[in-house]
């Protein structure tokens, strides 16, 4: 009998110890790889699964096919909601991205020793730390025709009263400017850090060839703010399709639904006081799940061509 | 310490169980726990629910009751959650087509057998707010008139007196827009305030039947005579009857508007009274009328909104919850919680005394004696809550773009198409 188990536990302990080096890695990924996989993973598979049924979130689920797909499709074409959302988003993508330049100049700016530059760095970092719903109630004060400041500077000028977040013209361009003030304190803080590991032997030689201002800028500065640029394009083009809480404060949406983007209107239709729409909700998110995906591939493809090099 | 404390409350809660059974008349006490989730959150609903919940525990002092107020917009996604999941006892909701997800869904409870001949014939004005596939599934607390409520001070000096009819309500607003006013403050931005002149707009035109059964999906958007109700509101809109960029402001926001006197009225529930008077427009220069008749082959009908308390059908000490309803809905608390310095808002009991304020009044006059058409909850309770979003943000967009009515209301036929199965 012990002759019997012997050569068992040896075995045992053998392959433990022959796989440590492999194991002991998945090991400690363990904890990570199980909860994305239940929190993230599972939960996507689950929307696309949702969304090929109609279901209020309360009663029987019922198996529509591509249903809620097609009333997506025909809302586009009759420049309904889904058609307004799609187009708002691609605005938030575009202007957004103007944080990247405004928060480099800022950066660039706030770059010299002086007395008390901490001071003003941390002041412009400030939009950043207050919270989005701060800063959009202080944007609707600040636009509110009857005694926002704003109007307020405009009728000085003989300039009559806008209604910038009550109109359908300007509103998204409204909400979007208040988004680009904290954005831009972000890049800011990417460009700062930047900026100190910004080789000065370069800059000497640079200015030994006589490069200044822009040239220097361009082809001796920028390209070894390369890794900021990178993470600052990545965190202002998620920020852009995410967009949702300044819109939520702003206007919920409004006026008479100009302002929604994806992210809103997926909570309107599924979540919000007046919807039960949960499949609707769940088509919402695949579209903007693959638009997403168009961008998150392109982040990983380079990150990975970065790695390889 | 702890066991005498025990041997005391057992010593008394025999005492009360004798007691309870000489006094069996519904005030037997009660034991056991009461969770409410509320969402009176306002102060002085929430000081109103406070004091209901601790008169109630005077009643019943060994019932343990645990109250819970949260936000009013935040409850109304709330709700869903903990109907399914973590249940309170009784819960805060609204009447009519508003309760419909979650009586189909189960999660209310069927409390018919509280609505017994006396609470029946007391809660008569109520009753059918509270009624869907013929059972009862709460009971009513307050409801409120809706109106136009006015600068009387600006009527007085531009000579006006309250319109009796389409022609006289639209030739006072012209004098008031020729004294270089506006005729109605308005805040469209959370889109219902636009609902309640469609409501009264609409009920006017085509009357109470036809209302109820277009916010029932029975009747195109496109049809003729809904489109007459909105060239009626057109006509107001070519006057421009209505403050400027009202897309941007909360009802709230609107109301300095009225109290500066750049408008001369609002139409609005009740509730619209505390924030004016407090604004500081008294009784001398605040009136109220009810909306005029438009179409005078057509019974008069009103909004009045109901509020509720309900039983979640997963809740756990029904008898308590039961208990609870009835008191609320009884004719001395509900004289208390509705009076001027409370909710301010009309009783539901028929033998409550409606308090000596001249809104009140005036409300209560208005809808037992002078509302033969019938009446309504509101845009958002009558209709189901998604048909309810869309028409609501059509109404909008009408006010701004009266020319694309066409093109909203084929958007409107479109949700209802869908909506309505």
């Amino acid at each position: 009998m012990t002759l019997a188990t012997q050569p068992v536990t040896e075995i045992e302990r053998s392959y433990w110890q022959r796989n440590q080096q492999t194991l002991a890695p998945w090991l400690f990924l363990m904890p990570a790889i199980l909860f994305f996989a239940v929190y993230v993973i599972y939960p996507v598979f689950q929307s696309f699964n949702l969304s090929l049924y109609e279901w209020d979130g309360l009663g029987q689920a019922e198996y529509v096919g591509l249903r809620n797909y097609e009333d997506l499709y025909w809302e586009y074409v009759d420049r309904d909601s889904f058609y307004v959302s799609l187009k708002n988003n691609l605005i938030w993508l575009v202007l957004y991205l103007l944080a990247i330049p405004a928060g480099l100049f800022i950066a660039l700016f706030l770059n010299q020793t002086v007395t008390g530059i901490r001071l003003y760095k941390s002041l412009f970092f400030f939009p950043f730390v207050i919270s989005q719903v701060v800063v959009g109630l202080v944007f609707t004060w600040f636009y509110d025709p009857a005694f926002g400041i704003l109007n307020v500077v405009l009728g000085w000028f003989g300039a009559g009263p806008v209604n910038i977040l009550g109109s359908e013209g300007t509103v998204t361009y409204g909400i979007i400017l208040a988004g680009l003030w904290p954005q831009t304190a972000y890049c800011m803080i990417l460009y700062l850090t930047g900026l100190n590991a910004v080789n000065p032997e370069q800059i000497e030689a640079g200015r030994l060839d006589g490069a200044k201002g822009w040239r220097m800028l361009w082809h001796v500065v920028l390209p070894q703010l390369r890794p900021a640029t990178f993470i600052a394009f990545v965190v202002t083009i998620i920020g852009a399709l995410r967009s949702f809480d300044l819109i939520s404060v702003m206007t919920s949406g409004g006026p008479f639904g100009s302002s929604k983007v994806l992210a809103y209107y997926m909570f309107e239709v599924s979540l919000s006081e007046y919807g039960f729409r949960m499949g609707y909700g769940a088509a919402i998110a695949v579209v903007l799940f693959a638009i997403m995906m168009i961008f998150i591939t392109y982040f990983l493809w380079s990150m990975y061509r970065e790695e390889k090099r | 310490m702890t066991s005498l404390k025990t041997t005391l409350a057992a010593a008394l809660a025999g005492a009360t169980m004798l007691a309870g059974t000489a006094f069996a008349d519904g005030h037997a006490k009660l034991t056991g726990d009461l969770k409410i989730f509320s969402d009176m959150s306002n102060p002085a609903p929430r000081a109103v629910m406070e004091g209901m919940v601790a008169r109630f525990g005077e009643m019943h002092p060994d019932l343990n009751i645990e109250l819970t107020v949260i936000d009013r917009e935040a409850y109304k996604t709330q709700i869903r959650n903990f109907l399914t999941a973590d249940a309170p006892d009784v819960a805060n909701w609204y009447a009519a087509n508003r309760m419909r997800p979650y009586v189909d869904a189960g999660l209310f409870e069927d409390i018919s057998d509280v609505w017994d001949e006396q609470m029946s014939t007391e809660l008569a004005s109520t009753k059918g707010a509270m009624t869907l596939d013929g059972k009862q599934w709460g009971v009513p607390y307050t409801y409120y008139q809706w109106g136009v409520y006015y600068r009387k001070d600006i009527y007085e000096e531009l000579g006006l007196s309250e319109p009796s009819n389409w022609d006289e309500f639209k030739a006072n607003c012209q004098a008031v827009i020729d004294s270089g006013k506006k005729c109605f403050t308005l805040g469209s931005k959370f889109l219902w305030t636009a609902a309640g002149w469609f409501d009264y707009l609409n009920m006017r035109t085509n009357g109470y039947d036809f209302h109820a059964a277009l916010t029932n999906g029975e009747i195109e958007w496109t049809d003729d005579r809904v489109k007459a109700t909105f060239a009626n509101w057109r006509e107001l809109l070519d006057m421009g009857a209505f403050i400027d960029d009202h897309t941007a402001y909360s009802w709230q926001e609107s109301l300095p508007f009225m109290t500066n006197g750049d408008a001369a009225a609002i139409l609005k529930g009740n509730f619209a009274v505390a924030p004016l008077r407090e604004a500081g427009l008294d009784d001398s220069k605040l009136d109220f009328h009810q909306f005029p008749a438009i179409n005078p082959d057509v019974a008069l009908a009103e909004d009045a909104p109901t509020d509720t308390f309900h039983i979640p059908a997963n809740a756990s000490n029904k008898d308590n919850a039961k208990a609870f309803l009835k008191f609320v809905v009884s004719a001395e608390n509900q004289t208390m919680i509705n009076a001027g310095d409370a909710l301010g808002q009309l009783p539901v009991n028929n033998k409550s005394s409606v308090d000596e304020d001249k809104f009140l009044l005036e409300g209560f006059e208005m809808l037992s004696s002078n509302s033969p058409g019938g009446v309504a909850q509101f845009f958002d309770r009558d209709a189901p809550a998604e048909m309810a979003k869309v028409a609501m943000e059509g109404f909008q967009e009408f006010m701004v773009k009266p020319d694309d009515i066409d093109r909203i209301l084929g958007k409107l036929e479109r949700a209802r198409g869908r909506i309505y199965k």
